[in-house]
């Protein structure tokens, strides 16, 4: 069992958090979120031009690389993290041109060596496999691609083709930090999605609070919140660590006492 | 090698793929969408008349064919090769964006799409969709980034006139880049009614080839021009590139001639040694960004850099996949040309000939001028017009340290 199918295969449901890489003191922050009881951890790689992302993720991103945040120092506080928590699945999320800049084979290398378990690029659709796909799974690094409301049933088989680790729903059409999808529109297309795959399905965009979580978590294997967190590390600076560990806290929670509703 | 290396012409492949460089490189949420704007610009294609109405409004409303136009004083002013322009800045609303506009815009009602946004630099493009939207009823959303808003009133202020909303798009350094940006951030959010007009050669397939199709008028009407007036095509093309909408305009009918040499001139800022330069071929690497793998300005993590030029319409940090490929391939030679040789060329073009022209085929005039010296005297070189400079008048005053 790898890291990430372990984390799925709890008898609850999964927390996955996600913070900005290099905003704030990025390793006490993700500390927090484990401490807080997350189950997957996305790091987000920053980019100049975070155009998948509303406000809350972009001022991460400039915070960031406003910092002077570069790729080593990603993949170094990777490394460090996966040293701390040998067994938290860890999974970096970004945009395609820093992670192809040196080659996609550089990088997948580079994060197998910093033990990274998945990847999640915003811009390679599967049309466009090739220029990191075939890398990341040389490398055991597990490619997970992004199912949108758009994705209808004859396009899911070629996103699947080739996605490892688990399918990260994105609830509504838009940007991260949105509005969120009906309770049901979700539940359908998590039943939709699981009729086609053994996969286990995330559900992200637009999730803030424990009740949201809760009513997502009845109904998928695993609830993911970003904006709400990177918010917290843009308000709170050096002491966002307790505010993660507490937000976390009341989501692991939520979500991990969720009853499954058969769909 | 394969086939298709017979023709310079029949690219892209059918992932929309020029070589190593286009492609599809959005989110997923786009994906569905983008597909089927690839089977509805096929079915366009194919239907006399979308054709018909195209060229219709080309003609009646843009004021189509644009004159072919001997630059008789220049010519004698620079000793060498005859230079003839292509009078693209005589469209409607004053550059070759309108072209694609129209080509867009029916496509968009064809798909029942009942809201248009678009991203803007300069505000040519902006202007040009704010047009058509006007022309054919449908609310538009313009974004253009803040400092440019600043830089550009007087296109913000026609944009407004002709109904559309401009939002000046504050994140990143306000420029086009971050314009574009957010048009993509509100075009995954409304992917049900909304249709983004690109302005250049450039996104996620199928726009490079779409655009680059819609502005082929310029090339072809130059070809049966030239042929009509002197009974030989020109020796050499030039053209300025941004994103490289006008360039392939013209180039792209004349790719396979192969004793026609092409020229396409990025803007070279305050110097390629530098980082105050928007030439993403000479000065720039491959990589991702909007939608295509391209040559773009970028550091050695892979993050975009800022192009300066004192164009607004060159200062983007890409440039459209087929010019990626062109490039690489030899078929079209690139150079580039700094802000101040930009401003001698426009000062030129007004004493020499009468025409006030836009900063962006500022740069291709100076590549005109120093090559037509060291071309013999019976030799032709065609530039392509594609704006005319009445919007740059603040920004050349300024430039020449002249109070307005």
């Amino acid at each position: 069992m790898t890291r990430l199918s372990s984390a799925f295969a709890k008898p609850h449901p999964a927390l996955v958090t996600f913070i900005t890489a290099g905003d704030g003191d990025t390793a006490a922050n993700l500390d927090a979120l484990v401490e807080g009881g997350a189950d997957v951890i996305e790091l987000g790689m920053p980019f100049t031009d975070p155009m998948a992302d509303g406000k809350a993720i972009q001022e991460a991103n400039i915070r960031s690389l406003g910092a002077g945040t570069t790729t080593a120092e990603v993949l170094r506080i990777a490394a460090a993290f996966r040293a701390r928590h040998p067994q938290v699945p860890l999974v970096l999320m970004g945009y395609a041109n820093p992670m192809v800049r040196r080659g996609a084979e550089w990088f997948a290398a580079e994060c197998a060596k910093a033990g990274v378990d998945g990847v999640i690029c915003v811009d390679i659709p599967p049309e466009e496999d090739d220029a990191l796909g075939p890398a990341l799974r040389a490398h055991g690094i597990a490619p997970i691609r992004l199912a949108t409301p758009t994705t209808d049933r004859a396009r899911l088989p070629q996103v699947l083709a080739g996605s490892q680790g688990f399918l990260y729903y994105v609830s509504v059409a838009g940007i991260t930090g949105s509005q969120q999808a009906t309770k049901q529109s979700i539940a359908d297309a998590v039943k939709r999605l699981k009729d086609t795959t053994n996969l286990p399905v995330a559900v992200g965009f637009g999730v803030r609070t424990a009740q949201q979580a809760a009513g997502i978590a009845q109904v998928a294997d695993g609830v993911v919140v970003g904006s709400a967190l990177v918010e917290l590390v843009g308000q709170h600076g050096d002491s966002a660590p307790e505010h993660l560990r507490r937000l976390t806290q009341g989501l692991a929670q939520a979500v991990h006492s969720a009853q499954r509703v058969p769909a | 090698m394969n086939q298709l290396t017979n023709s310079f012409r029949n690219q892209p492949d059918e992932r929309g793929h020029f070589g190593d460089y286009g492609g599809r490189f959005v989110a997923e949420t786009l994906m569905p969408l983008i597909l089927e704007l690839e089977r509805e610009y096929r079915a366009a294609q194919a239907d006399p008349a979308f054709t018909a109405e195209f060229d219709g409004l080309l003609e009646h409303y843009v004021g189509r064919p644009s004159p072919l136009y001997f630059a008789e004083r220049l010519t004698q002013s620079l000793g060498g090769a005859q230079v003839w322009f292509k009078r693209d800045e005589l469209n409607h609303t004053g550059a070759h964006k309108i072209n694609n506009c129209i080509g867009q815009i029916l496509l968009a009602i064809r798909m029942g799409k009942t809201r248009i946004i678009a991203e803007t630099g300069a505000g040519q493009h902006g202007v040009a969709t704010a047009t058509v939207c006007a022309r054919f009823g449908l609310p538009c959303v313009i974004y253009m980034g803040a400092t440019d808003v600043a830089r550009q009133q007087p296109n913000v202020f026609r944009m407004k006139l002709l109904g559309a909303e401009v939002v000046p798009v504050t994140s990143g350094r306000g420029t086009l880049k971050d314009a574009m940006n957010e048009g993509l951030r509100d075009w995954v959010a409304n992917v049900h009614d909304t249709f983004y007009i690109i302005g250049t050669a450039a996104g996620p397939h199928p726009y490079p080839e779409m655009v680059r199709d819609f502005q082929s008028v310029i090339g072809r009407e130059a070809r049966a021009q030239m042929l009509d007036r002197i009974g030989r095509l020109p020796d050499l093309l030039v053209a300025a590139i941004g994103g490289g909408s006008n360039a392939l305009g013209l180039f792209h009918p004349f790719l396979d001639d192969p004793d026609i040499k092409m020229l396409g001139v990025e803007a070279a800022g305050r110097g390629l040694h530098g980082e105050e330069h928007a030439a993403s071929l000479l000065g720039g690497s491959p990589g991702i960004l909007h939608g295509n793998r391209t040559y773009l300005l970028q550091d050695a993590d892979g993050q975009i850099t800022e192009g300066h030029s004192i164009s607004a319409g060159l200062d983007y940090p890409g440039i459209g996949p087929e010019h990626a490929w062109l490039k690489d391939t030899g078929r079209v030679e690139y150079t580039a040309v700094t802000d101040q040789e930009a401003l001698e060329a426009f000062q030129l073009l007004c004493r020499t000939e009468g025409i006030i022209p836009a900063l962006e085929p500022s740069h291709a005039i100076y590549a005109v001028a120093q090559r037509a010296k060291a071309m013999p005297k019976d030799s032709v070189i065609l530039a392509n017009l594609c704006g005319r400079g009445d919007k740059d008048i603040f920004t050349v005053a300024e430039a020449l340290g002249v109070e307005m």
